[in-house]
């Protein structure tokens, strides 16, 4: 059962077309804004996800954690259309159903994401990284045509003040430090004004204040965004997340509070009995 | 005035702009001017001849394009000079009327050999000059859309479909000419193309379009467009994550490329002369893509340097050598790729540069 037969009595239309989606029609109305049921995906025989389902309500800040080859990264790959599910469902508020688009579709609807590998345009500068990422129509003729405007101007000077980067807007982002990349990347999924945001391990080869100032960032972005953040590290986790999910074996595991989290004793077994 | 500036942007450019527009206009002018037997005068041959380096060179500036932009390595992009040539080909053969040697007022001299009565409905129209110059940038176009750019086989398809185009026009029943092409031209929009003021024209002309050609291609690599083809090229699959559709960007820089490589064969045709199904080897498009690994990839004018250096050396080495060519070609080839990964304008960059050190 998808979740619009179950909210609106009616099986939902087959093709969704982009055009809604344009129009900012992503219905929310019953809460969650990001739906994945029962979603499935193998590689050849194994189970990367198995019967997993996720609900993230609007302007919520998720983490999801889990060991090494739990299906994170393989969950956003769903999402963002990359890895088509051997079956399941996922859908974009009531309305829009994610299957059935491709990854420029789906990144035009509203979701973004930011890579565990950090995948900047090494040959591009700072801004110019930043101008591509910037919402606007983005079809051949009217990237042939473009041209920045004051205000669009004003908001990649903004994001680049945000993250930090605005003495080097005019350095190739080859030579970025590993960390400036990611923040690079963060940046990048500012541009594109999502409602949802993907975040995949944002912290790895960060310093120490460089994770807290990404702490504070992604804070601060809760509520205006939907987040789904991956990552490793606990402590940092706990200083972000109010609501937890821990993945395992391609399944949800549990879900909670951080604390209620780190008691359960089978996250525990997980955790610790997966070393023996 | 955008295409001014965009032509005062850096040194190389500007240098490289101004010995083309002194190429292009000195000879032309100095062979109109001049008597025969001036010191200054060069001969019908040397202007043909460096009017065919700058149609290779926007040949090699239209590789460089897709290929040094936009990291597609097509391997056949000879055909879509080859279509331009023949298109234009076609228009000069019209052009012959009843002077061919079996006087057929409407009937290539080939057609006539092979008993054909009737002009075959593709060669309608070609008559016409302005057809035949649609036909020149339609035709290329047309065949690089169809041909679909994704997918990692691009570079095997795209060397397959120019031997099918070669097999194809050697056929007689195709009606180009088969084997031998289309030759033995009179005259082009109604002057004798033997005579110096029209092959000094063609150098003109051939100038021209390379620096015009080059100034767009300046252009459209310093768009949102051609920022987001270079992202392609280094970062295919995370373009895609920004809500770009790829396959549309690179569709479109592949056809706009296959449209200079067809004006250029249009250029070509008239100057040496023929056309025939030879310009589809195989063999010719992978030296365009020699010419632009030489010059230096992905600067625009490294490919025109390539082209003409390349062709130039050619020239000389096929009248001492003729059987050596292709060998010293791969030799080269091997060289550059292994000593020059930028090619010879990378080369000179750095010499530039330890020198203002
Ligand atoms: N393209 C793929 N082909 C084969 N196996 C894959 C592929 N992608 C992921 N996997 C496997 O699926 C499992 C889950 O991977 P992943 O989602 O990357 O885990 P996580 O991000 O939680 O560490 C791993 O065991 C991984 O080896
Ligand atoms: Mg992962």
């Amino acid at each position: 059962m998808n979740p619009i037969s179950e909210n609106l009595g009616f099986e939902p239309p087959k093709a969704v077309a982009t055009a809604w989606v344009v129009d900012g029609a992503i219905d929310t109305r019953h809460g969650p804004i990001l739906y994945m049921e029962d979603v499935s995906v193998s590689f050849d025989g194994f189970k990367a996800l198995n019967n997993m389902s996720l609900y993230i309500d609007e302007g919520e800040l998720r983490c999801l954690i889990g060991p090494n080859g739990a299906g994170k990264t393989t969950l956003m790959d769903v999402i963002t259309g990359k890895t088509r599910p051997d079956s399941g469902s996922v859908f974009f508020g009531q309305t829009i159903n994610l299957l059935k688009m491709d990854e420029p579709a789906i990144a035009q609807a509203g979701i973004c994401r930011k890579f565990q590998k950090p995948s900047v345009f090494d040959a591009l500068t700072v801004f110019e990284n930043l101008e591509l990422a910037l919402k606007a129509n983005k079809s051949t003729w009217h990237s042939l045509f473009f041209r920045l405007t004051t205000e669009q101007c004003d908001r990649i000077n903004d994001v680049l003040l945000t993250i930090g980067l605005s003495g080097c807007s005019q350095q190739r982002a080859g030579i970025l430090s590993h960390g400036q990349k990611q923040w690079l990347e963060i940046g990048m999924l500012l541009m594109q004004e999502p409602k949802v945001m993907l975040v995949d391990e944002p912290i790895a080869g960060m310093t120490h204040q460089e994770i807290e100032r990404t702490a504070e960032l992604l804070l601060s972005l809760q509520g205006k965004h939907s987040l789904v953040v991956v990552e490793h590290d606990m402590e940092f986790v706990r200083s972000i997340a109010s609501k937890v999910t821990v993945l395992h074996e391609g399944t949800v595991l549990t879900e909670g509070t951080m604390d209620e989290v780190q008691n359960d004793p089978r996250v525990i077994q997980v955790y610790l009995g997966g070393s023996c | 005035m955008k295409l001014i500036s965009l032509a005062s942007q850096d040194k190389t450019t500007s240098a490289l702009l101004t010995v083309l527009l002194l190429v292009s206009i000195f000879i032309p002018l100095c062979n109109l001017l001049t008597a025969a037997d001036s010191p200054l005068h060069f001969s019908a041959y040397t202007v043909s001849l460096i009017g065919k380096y700058l149609t290779f060179a926007l040949l090699g500036l239209s590789l460089d394009l897709v290929w040094g932009y936009c990291g597609i390595l097509a391997l056949g992009h000879g055909a879509f000079f080859a279509l331009g040539g023949y298109a234009m080909g076609m228009y000069l053969m019209r052009q012959i009327g009843a002077r061919g040697v079996y006087g057929d007022p409407l009937l290539p001299d080939f057609m006539v050999f092979l008993n054909w009565k009737e002009l075959p409905w593709y060669w309608f129209g070609f008559n016409n000059f302005g057809f035949a110059l649609l036909m020149v940038v339609l035709a290329p176009g047309v065949l690089a859309f169809r041909s679909r750019v994704t997918g990692v086989y691009l570079s095997i398809i795209t060397q397959a479909l120019t031997y099918a185009l070669l097999l194809a026009f050697f056929r007689n029943e195709m009606g180009f000419g088969g084997n031998n092409g289309l030759t033995d031209f009179k005259d082009i929009l109604g002057y004798n193309i033997q005579s110096e003021t029209v092959r000094s024209m063609l150098l003109l002309l051939s100038g021209g379009a390379l620096i015009v050609a080059f100034l767009v291609c300046r252009w459209i690599v310093s768009t949102k467009l051609g920022r987001v083809v270079t992202a392609i090229r280094d970062q295919e699959s995370r373009v895609r994550f920004l809500g770009y559709r790829v396959e549309m960007f690179k569709l479109w820089i592949f056809v706009f490329a296959a449209m200079l490589a067809g004006v250029a064969g249009a250029l070509y045709v008239p100057q040496v002369g023929i056309i025939n199904p030879s310009e589809f080897s195989p063999l010719n498009s992978l030296e365009i893509v020699i010419w632009v690994a030489m010059g230096g990839r992905g600067t625009l004018y490294g490919a025109i340097v390539g082209a003409v250096l390349v062709n130039y050396s050619k020239t000389l080495l096929t009248g001492l050598l003729p059987d050596a060519w292709l060998f010293i070609l791969g030799g080269l080839f091997i060289v550059v790729t292994l000593l020059l990964p930028d090619g010879i304008v990378g080369l000179l960059q750095r010499k530039l540069k330890g020198q203002m050190a």
